[in-house]
């Protein structure tokens, strides 16, 4: 039998993961290049999923068996330089490696959006001013959530689309699964505080896969969760740490205000600030949301349109989980069909 | 009155720190499926009653929720009880029963 042929996957998340397991499954020798010390990207960082309550640890350890001493793993490592060699790429790597692979799956992921640069939300200025993403770090590790003065909350607001839908910050795309990671910790946080009044500031909910509908009729039915329609203005702290919140109530037509005990922020999706440099060097094409293009969005949505690069997960735009392990499964096989046929 | 050439307007804010909801808190014991609304306004298009008058449910709903009960009585008593709003709910919502338990809650408490 011929050498079989390599391939590099950019990115260790589950996108990373799902790729490189499909990859060594279909006789392919892989590289698995993450730039931390350690698998499963932003899931990682999560306590539990949408829609069914699933420790999202589990999801990182069940990718995990398809890859362990099957694919080559470099942590630690970023690809700082690439050169074609034929239809060769050549992938050099900060520490020097050099790896010669015949294609590459770009699955390098995204980012959260940083909350401080809504200033007017106080993220950094005010104690009780958290994030999605914090809210789900306290969720891990305490297994419940409490206010920085170490008190059970009584009143608390989710604010959606922080850093989605607001040209303000350069992000005029929808993240689409922070709707539906609002309403989940809103219910998280019911069924931990059953006598705390929760509030959802939203502008749309966008509750478009199966079974988010119900999640959001459980956090109205069974959870008395208030959903209130406006923006979210602006925070102000009140002298016992509270927070003032000040939206428009566009359904009354009236500006309204309210005091909670703490308010998260439900950060959206944006393309990871390494993606312009994988972008470069590659060749490969961004749009105007900065995440990769892709060769034609309904045909070809794992394909970069450059000669053996495909993408796989959220480098191409906000994706939920079985999205984007669905995409690595689809860029794996491309990537397959691709090198039988070179 | 002797007119200073200035006025002072009523705050047109909704302060939930202040407003009393125990209007609502009482109807949703007695007629939980109003916590389903997603005020998408269909009761409202269907009504014969509101074509010629104040009456809203969608927006009754929101202000009983936000603690706004000023006109309240007066829209309900508009209310013809045909019960086409239940027809038409997306939700699930008893409108019409929620409109006679509000009425009686709110005769009540007068």
């Amino acid at each position: 039998m011929a050498e079989s042929k390599k391939i590099a996957v950019i990115g260790g998340g589950i996108a990373g993961m799902e790729a490189a397991g499909n990859l060594v499954n279909l006789g392919f020798e892989v590289y698995l290049i993450e730039r931390t010390n350690r698998l499963g990207g932003n899931v990682a960082n999560w306590y539990c999923l949408f829609p069914d309550f699933k420790p999202s640890s589990k999801v990182v350890e069940q990718l995990k068996p398809a890859i362990q001493n099957k694919v080559q793993f470099r942590f630690g490592a970023e690809v700082c330089k690439t050169e074609k060699k034929g239809n060769k790429h050549l992938l050099h790597l900060n520490d020097g490696e050099v790896l010669e692979c015949d294609a590459v799956v770009v699955a390098s992921g995204f980012s959260l959006f940083d909350a401080h640069r809504k200033e007017e939300y106080g993220y950094g200025i005010y104690d009780n001013v958290i994030t999605s993403a914090d809210l789900e770090k306290q969720l891990a590790e305490n297994h419940t959530v409490m206010t920085t003065q170490h008190k059970a909350p009584r009143k608390i607001a989710f604010i959606h689309c922080v850093g989605s839908r607001d040209h303000k910050v350069g992000n005029a795309y929808c993240s689409k699964v922070c709707c539906v990671t609002g309403v989940k910790q809103a219910i998280e946080v019911a069924k931990m505080h059953p006598e705390a009044e929760i509030y959802s500031f939203y502008m749309d909910l966008r509750m478009y896969d199966r079974q988010f509908e119900d999640l959001y009729m459980e956090a109205q039915t069974q959870h008395n969760v208030r959903f209130i329609r406006g923006r979210l203005s602006e925070c102000f702290e009140n002298a016992d740490k509270t927070i003032l919140l000040k939206a428009e109530d566009t359904l009354s037509g009236k500006p309204f205000r309210l005091s909670v005990d703490m308010v998260v922020l439900l950060v959206g999706m944006q393309a990871d600030q390494s993606l312009k440099h994988i972008s470069d060097m590659f060749a490969l094409k961004t749009s105007d949301d900065r995440f990769l293009s892709v060769a034609d969005v309904h045909t070809s949505s794992i394909y970069s349109g450059v000669e053996g690069v495909y993408l796989a997960g959220a480098c191409t735009g906000p994706k939920s989980i079985h999205e984007t392990l669905n995409s690595a499964r689809a860029a794996a096989l491309s990537t397959a069909i691709y090198l039988n046929q070179n | 009155m002797k007119n200073w050439g200035y006025s002072i307007h009523k705050d047109n804010q909704i302060d939930l720190d202040r407003n009393d909801t125990s209007v609502y808190k009482a109807l949703i014991l007695v007629e939980p499926s109003i916590a389903r609304c997603i005020s998408c306004g269909s009761c409202c298009a269907t009504c014969s009653s509101g074509e010629y008058t104040s009456l809203s449910f969608r927006k009754i709903m929101i202000q009983i929720s936000r603690g706004e009960t000023k006109d309240l009585y007066s829209n309900l008593s508009q209310c013809m009880l045909c019960g086409k709003c239940i027809l038409v709910c997306p939700r699930d919502v008893n409108t019409r029963n929620a409109i006679t338990k509000l009425l009686q809650i709110l005769t009540t408490k007068n």
